[in-house]
């Protein structure tokens, strides 16, 4: 199965370890403590953001770390800002035919 | 006054909606013109160098919007627009997505839900679009499949050509 980013930040469980590991690294423990479910649960979540390298491991004495790789995150901004720039060269023909008409009514 | 920005680009990303607000250097009733009837749709909705060819349209609540984007090459692609609520010059409600040439629907191709809606200033119109997709995932399919030669190319050839159209 393909992993990716999108099906990495479609569930809301995800989406908060994300949030949570933005701000400070933390071990699998750490990370389960904030949730209701279970710790095989949040593992699994853990596995699957690691697939799509949203998160990296850091071993750190015998525990492991995750961060958040703020690089992956960026992959979705791009195909953002690319929509953004469509919509943007699609407003300034439209701004350009509102002119055109505008001065053909004078 | 510049009126060549959009004013807010707002990402949803844990709703999948995206909101544009934009404001527009011309009164209302011209506005709501362009943004429903074919005729003058064909002339900005196709970012350059594509250009939206309809082939039919019924502004009605149930009415159809079916349009294709031509590409340099004599690409196609085809969308529709499925008119849902219609608020003559306040805001209109559309299902939007992929088909071929007679309107049939592609399911395996993502869907969106427009939200348009207009605010008059006077002499200026604020327009809000808010696009609801099913997934960020879809977004990207939707860019590549709406504006993008084939799925080949590689996305940085998208942003060069993007830098190109913003010129």
């Amino acid at each position: 199965m393909r992993r990716d980013i999108y099906q990495a930040i479609a569930d809301p469980t995800r989406r908060a370890i994300l949030t949570l590991i933005a701000v400070q690294a933390m071990t699998p423990n750490m990370i389960a403590d904030n949730f209701e479910s279970s710790r095989q649960a949040v593992s699994k979540h853990i596995q699957i953001l690691h697939e799509c390298e949203l998160i990296s491991q850091e071993n750190v004495g015998r525990e492991i770390y995750y961060q958040l790789n703020i690089d992956k995150m960026k992959e979705l901004d791009k195909w953002l800002e690319q929509f953004r720039r469509i919509w943007e060269n699609r407003f300034e023909q439209l701004d350009n035919l509102l002119s055109t008409i505008k001065t053909k009514k004078k | 006054m510049k009126h060549n920005l959009i004013n807010d680009f707002a990402v949803d990303k844990a709703n999948n909606t995206i909101t544009i607000t934009r404001e527009f250097a011309a009164e209302l009733p011209l506005v709501w013109d362009a943004f429903t009837k074919s005729e003058l749709l064909d002339q900005w909705w196709a970012p350059k160098p594509w250009k939206a060819k309809t082939k039919s349209q019924s502004f009605t609540e149930g009415g159809q919007w079916l349009y294709a984007m031509t590409g340099p090459e004599g690409e196609e692609h085809w969308s529709f627009a499925n008119y849902q609520t219609i608020h003559n010059h306040d805001y209109y409600t559309a299902k939007d997505g992929f088909c071929d040439s007679n309107g049939t629907i592609n399911k395996d191709m993502p869907q969106s839900d427009w939200h348009m809606s207009f605010k008059s200033n006077g002499e200026t119109t604020t327009v809000t679009t808010q696009l609801k997709f099913q997934s960020l995932n879809q977004l990207e399919m939707t860019i590549q499949m709406g504006f993008k030669e084939g799925y080949s190319a590689a996305s940085d050839n998208l942003v060069v050509l993007l830098e190109e159209w913003k010129k």
